[in-house]
């Protein structure tokens, strides 16, 4: 699943990583220990699990599955892998994930995906074309993300980015960013903060505090402002000086590894 | 004269009150025998099983029977309805999230969706957490729950444009002045769910991922239970969900029926196979050969 291709260039003794790695090391710092975390599977799955294998061994990982605290010791393929109910603290029904352990606000972090994403950071997942009924490209649609996104105390999205994935508006709004700028969570009542990063194989946008428009803030080692800027489908504001990124740690790396290695 | 009163009453109540007929117990029957008692063209129709103990065995065994237009209920549709789609089983799916998982999408559904092969699906999309209270409706015989949800999104923009029969609307709470959201109750024809053991009376006895299958069988006006085994009687094990004998319809010993879902304590999730799935299910021919061999040519009750 993980692409292999791009290879970040690396200095003399220094290690070599792919994008994804990046990527998904970038997002599992964002994780910190002792939080309580709803994992969408995919990108998120991995990192959140690095997280846990690293830096953050009590980081509580929630699945809508209903598995509350799942120590996975690999990277389950879906959401419902019978490891993750073998190590969790708790097994629950899937309306009681959603109602008593989403729904009230109970949980710190949503770690999401998408197919699509906005400078709001609304997300699609559901089709590509404008015409519903008539789509271009049918995808899987909601799942938990539509809550997830609404109700987590905050949300972090892990994608790649490309100038088709990374639009100016989505097609569909499966799940609320901030709507169409600022006031529209409140107005819509939606009781978490919303996305606070979007993590990239790239670097990192975070919503700029007046316009909530997505930023690029952080950039890895050898990625520039301009190639971002490129695979940006709007016109992506830069901060004055972006953050460069360390690259991931031999921890770090070994660890993902370890965890892509056991997933077979 | 009595009695046609009493039949137009119950008929007029039937909206809100649900018409299994609690006082029967379960029976004990072939696979075969279950599905063609249980589900009939044109029924609605809910396979659950979250991941964890999907109703494969019995899924082949509806499309062995042919069934027709039916409406296919499930919050993720799985290989499973991917199968029954692409066999040609559904006129609509109702559903929350539509993927391979962990793999990439369901060729069938989306060969359905945007070429109308084999026949045109119509859909109604929910999120997970939508769904899943439509059941709990359906289960505890209201017409609807109520969450917080799909405030701001493109579903609900959807629905409202559904005049004809939206599911998700606007309501006002009654205590506190909030609006929050409705959802339609789901109540199906027949539920279809994998379970790991009965006994001999009929109940039946799950663990692990549970799902919604429990909410799925009291929201449904029949049901099919097929089990990893029938044993004398069930031993109390903690965390487990049990339906009682007298809420089942049929159960049927199916040992792998979920495959290549799994029943844990069982069988593990042939991973392997939903990653196989994704070259059958993006090519119709080999869907075509795939049908023929391992659904066709097998008995019912095996894999």
């Amino acid at each position: 699943m993980t692409s292999q291709v791009s290879m970040i260039p690396a200095e003399p003794g220094e290690l070599t990583y792919t994008a994804d790695e990046m990527m998904t090391v970038a997002a599992a710092r964002a994780l910190r220990d002792g939080m309580t975390c709803f994992v969408g599977i995919g990108l998120p799955s991995a990192a959140a699990n690095l997280a846990r294998a690293t830096h953050a061994p009590g980081l509580v990982l929630i699945y809508e599955s209903g598995a509350i605290g799942a120590k996975p010791t690999e990277l389950p393929l879906s959401i419902g892998d019978g490891m993750l109910a073998e190590t969790a603290d708790a097994v629950v029904s899937v309306p009681e994930i959603f109602n008593y352990w989403l729904q009230p606000g109970r949980i710190d972090v949503g770690f999401l995906s998408a197919a699509q994403i906005d400078k709001f950071g609304n997300i699609n997942t559901t089709v590509i074309g404008r015409d519903y009924e008539n789509p271009t490209v049918r995808l899987p649609g909601s799942g938990g993300a539509p809550e997830i996104a609404a109700s987590c105390r905050e949300v972090i999205v892990v994608v790649r980015q490309s100038a088709r994935s990374f639009v100016e508006r989505v097609d569909f709004v499966t799940s609320v960013g901030y709507g169409s700028g600022p006031g529209d969570r409140q107005r819509l009542g939606l009781t978490g903060a919303g996305p606070k990063k979007i993590i990239t194989d790239l670097g990192v946008l975070e919503p700029d505090p007046v316009t909530l428009e997505f930023t690029l803030t952080g950039l890895y080692p050898g990625v520039s402002a301009a190639a971002a800027k490129e695979r940006t489908g709007w016109d992506l504001a830069v901060a004055s000086e972006p953050e460069i990124i360390p690259g991931p740690g031999p921890a770090e790396l070994d660890a993902l590894r370890n965890l892509q290695r056991s997933t077979g | 004269m009595r009695t046609s009163v009493l039949m137009a009453i119950a008929k007029a109540v039937s909206f809100c009150v649900i018409e299994q007929n609690w006082s029967e117990m379960a029976e004990i029957v072939s696979l075969a025998e279950a599905v063609e008692r249980t589900i009939h063209d044109g029924d609605a129709v809910a396979m659950e099983g979250f991941t964890h103990l999907i109703p494969f065995a019995a899924g082949h065994e509806v499309i062995r029977q042919r069934r027709r237009d039916l409406t296919l209920i499930r919050m993720t549709p799985d290989l499973i309805y991917d199968q029954l789609i692409g066999a040609g089983c559904a006129r609509r799916l109702i559903f929350s999230w539509g993927g391979n998982p962990g793999v990439g999408s369901l060729h069938r559904f989306r060969d359905a969706v945007e070429h109308s092969w084999p026949a045109a699906l119509e859909i109604e999309e929910h999120s997970h957490a939508g769904m899943a209270n439509r059941y709990v409706a359906g289960a505890s015989g209201l017409p609807f729950a109520v969450l917080r949800g799909y405030n701001g999104t493109g579903l609900e923009t959807l629905n409202a444009g559904h005049e004809a029969a939206p599911t998700i609307k606007p309501i006002t709470c009654p205590f506190t002045g909030e609006t929050l959201t409705a959802v339609a109750a789901i109540r199906p024809d027949a539920a279809v769910i994998h379970a790991q053991r009965a006994d001999r009376s009929g109940n039946v006895q799950f663990w692990g991922i549970a799902g919604v299958q429990k909410e799925a069988v009291l929201a449904s006006q029949r049901s099919v239970v097929t089990v990893e085994e029938i044993v004398e009687s069930l031993d109390p094990r903690p965390g487990a969900v049990v339906l009682p004998s007298w809420t089942v319809s049929y159960v049927a010993h199916v040992p792998g029926g979920a495959h290549p879902s799994y029943a844990l304590g069982y069988s593990a999730r042939d991973n392997d196979y939903y990653v196989a799935w994704d070259a059958i299910g993006r090519d119709r021919d080999a869907f075509g050969r795939w049908l023929e061999e391992c659904v066709y040519a097998v008995p019912a009750g095996q894999l």
